[in-house]
């Protein structure tokens, strides 16, 4: 398969580990940024042949993972209202609120009879882009559809282009639960923390491919740090780790892009341009972070009656019912990798998490638990 | 009840362990299980067939359920001879769709040689099931050969899989939810009892087990056959047969065909001497002339299943715990 077999290739993944030995003097922290990285990684076995020479901690780049409680709670009130139909991406629906998921409130699942917000089953539906939420809504003229708008840079352009494309159609009966964040912003929040061992960073390409990379000239200067912009194939990430490693031996602190073939520097302008039309960044609630200032977007006024909020009641109120056991924030920052979570594989597993970064495609304690090899010391005759 | 209970995953392995088992006291260790009445011994299976859409690009509900049954007849060891078809239908299903799906049932038995035998019809208000639910018992004859069984695994038994994976799963759900796909993947939905058959007759005791890799795909299968054999299943991950469609959309969607449904596909463990001979009998059928071995039967280790990664790392391969869901970005 183009652009794939050719970016896996193991005789050229073993020269680029050899390369990347033969450079460090020192271990290293280079932070991937983004949870797809993360499983790549792992899954490819790459953390495994480098953890004696440099360290790789995991960010903060998963939707699932960071969208916060109170969303998902309000996301679940909203699917239970009658006449209300729910729309989310799939890796949203095993994600935990404060006390059920949206599988759970579809299943009619973890209810409460002391709530009366609770007593209804919820109706939501998986789309596979948000303009199969548009089209829910044009097929059911009676029913209001609300799109669970999660994701960061990558995913906010089409979400924007659907709502053009409701408002387009005149649609009354479409809306967006808008839990978009960005990812400089929690980049910075990571870097302004004194407790950061991170000393370099591979930056998510997809996010990259709308943005472009130019921000990070900013950044890198600002905190003296290497900027790689990373893919998701085992060369790609091996390619970007031995750059990061090599400006770090030679004392450079430069923006590198190793993703050239998705991304440029200015970005998609035409997506960002859409973006910028319905969307403004505003201050955004990060699970397990809090606020992040400039951490996300928000509707524009203009477009109000597309916002789900605005329409249907905000949710920066709604009362968390139960603590958050998960120590994701500590996962996400990368001050500890999953194993060191004292819940990891015990109390929280992938058919009982405690929080998003063991149930979404992209966390990392989720690839820690699948890909982790338990078994890499045992011989294979 | 969750949905993932009837994914063929933990969840389902452990509604059965806890609840089904213990209250009704039956096996549930193979697809088909031996009866005997009289002098005479025969091989009895049961399968519901839900498929949402009704009709799929390489199939439809009504092959599916002749199919379905009379390939967890064959993969136990049996030939079919009957099967039994009980039909629940939803008010306003329309006539023309119904006999489609009959035609289709009707083609396939007879492609497989079994003759249905009994029947039922149920129509139940709408909403109260989706179109049509279609629910199967199948009779078969063991075949003279040596018995089949994931106990018989032994360390060194090579495991094969008998064509590329995950195309129903993909195929059904590109339906479902229309992902306009060109072109459109196709299920692999076939009778698997002829290849079944003439590799059992021609192994013998080198054959020790099949099973086709229905929901919860290759990766459910070898699960089971671990908990039953208390061997670990290794995989060779560049050995996997996957067609490219199904690659594709996998590689779009975040999914991994390992544990994406078959309908057409079976794994089968086979004594490493008898190997060449497997594999020139599966290759002479063309339901599963891209039959590859994909692994080995290892002796315990603390994952079940384990797979050898592109750097030769080796991992655990995780139980299927529900539908996989696709990824965001």
């Amino acid at each position: 398969m183009k652009y794939v077999d050719e970016f896996r290739n193991p005789q050229l993944a073993r020269r680029l580990i050899d390369q990347i030995r033969s450079t460090v003097s020192q271990p290293w922290v280079l932070m991937d940024v983004c949870g797809g990285q993360t499983h790549s990684l792992l899954r490819n076995g790459i953390e495994a042949a480098l953890n004696d020479c440099i360290e790789l901690v995991h960010g903060p780049g998963c939707p699932v993972c960071v969208t916060s409680t109170e969303a998902i709670d309000f996301a679940q009130a909203l699917a239970r209202r009658p006449g209300f139909m729910l729309a989310s991406f799939g890796d949203m629906l095993r994600v935990p609120g404060s006390r059920a998921s949206l599988l759970d409130v579809r299943a009619w699942h973890g209810q409460q009879n002391d709530d009366s917000t609770c007593d209804q089953v919820g109706h939501v539906q998986i789309v596979y882009s948000p303009l199969d939420a548009v089209e829910l809504a044009r097929q059911n003229p009676t029913t209001q559809i609300v799109f669970f708008g999660v994701g960061f840079e990558t995913t906010v352009p089409s979400t924007a282009l659907a709502i053009l494309h409701a408002e387009k159609l005149g649609l009354t009966n479409f809306s967006v639960l808008a839990s978009h964040v960005r990812v400089l912003p929690a980049m910075e929040a990571l870097m302004l923390n004194p407790e950061t061992r991170v000393q370099g960073f591979l930056a998510a390409g997809h996010v990259c491919t709308i943005t472009g990379f130019e921000a990070y000239r900013c950044f890198a200067e600002r905190f003296q740090v290497p900027v790689v912009v990373a893919g998701f194939e085992p060369l790609d990430l091996l390619q970007a780790i031995l750059v990061a490693v090599e400006q770090l031996e030679h004392g450079l602190t430069t923006v590198s892009n190793c993703y050239a073939r998705s991304v440029r520097m200015t970005g998609n302008t035409r997506a960002l341009e859409t973006v910028e039309r319905v969307y403004e960044v505003a201050d955004k609630s990060w699970r397990g972070f809090g606020v992040i200032s400039g951490g996300g977007y928000q509707i524009r006024e203009t477009y109000r009656s597309f916002d789900a909020e605005k329409r249907f009641g905000s949710y920066r109120d709604l009362p968390i019912t139960a603590p958050d056991m998960c120590m994701g924030a500590d996962v996400l920052s990368g001050r500890i990798k999953p194993p060191q979570c004292s819940f990891f594989g015990k109390q929280c597993t992938t058919d009982h998490p405690l929080g998003a970064p063991m149930v979404s495609s992209e966390g990392a304690c989720a690839a820690y638990m699948r890909y982790q090899t338990r078994d890499s010391a045992a011989s294979v005759s | 009840m969750l949905l993932a209970h009837g994914e063929g995953g933990r969840l389902m392995r452990q509604l059965l362990r806890e609840r089904i088992v213990p209250i009704l006291g039956i096996s549930a260790e193979e697809d088909a299980v031996s009866v005997e009445i009289g002098a005479n011994e025969l091989a009895i299976t049961t399968d519901s067939f839900v498929v949402s859409p009704l009709f799929f690009p390489g199939g439809n509900i009504g092959s599916l359920a002749v199919y379905g049954t009379v390939n967890d007849l064959s993969v136990a060891g049996a030939d079919p001879i009957c099967i039994t078809l009980s039909l629940i239908i939803e008010e306003g299903l329309p006539f023309e769709l119904f006999d489609r799906v009959l035609k289709s049932i009707a083609e396939a038995s007879q492609e497989c040689q079994v003759s249905v035998v009994a029947g039922d019809t149920k129509v139940v208000p709408r909403g109260a099931a989706d179109k049509l639910f279609i629910t199967t018992t199948g009779v078969g004859r063991y075949r003279a050969a040596a018995r089949l069984s994931c106990h018989k695994l032994q360390t060194g038994d090579a495991l094969i899989v008998s064509g590329p994976i995950g195309q129903h799963g993909i195929a059904v759900l590109a339906a479902r939810e229309k992902l306009n796909l060109h072109p459109a993947p196709h299920s692999d939905s076939a009778n698997l009892s002829l290849v079944c058959s003439a590799l059992h007759r021609e192994l013998g005791t080198h054959l020790r087990a099949m099973r086709d890799a229905t929901r919860g795909g290759v990766s459910a299968v070898l699960h089971e056959w671990s908990s039953a054999s208390g061997m670990t299943m290794k995989l060779d991950e560049h050995q996997l047969p996957v067609g490219s469609t199904t690659r594709g959309v996998c590689e779009l969607l975040g999914l991994d065909p390992l544990y994406v449904a078959n309908e057409g596909t079976f794994v089968a463990a086979v004594e490493p001497s008898a190997l060449p001979q497997a594999m020139a009998v599966l290759r002479s059928f063309p339901v599963s002339a891209k039959s590859q071995v994909i692994g080995t039967v290892l002796t315990k280790m603390s994952s079940p299943v384990v797979i050898e990664r592109l750097l030769g790392s080796l991992q655990p391969v995780d139980e299927p715990s529900g539908a996989p869901l696709p990824r965001i970005c």
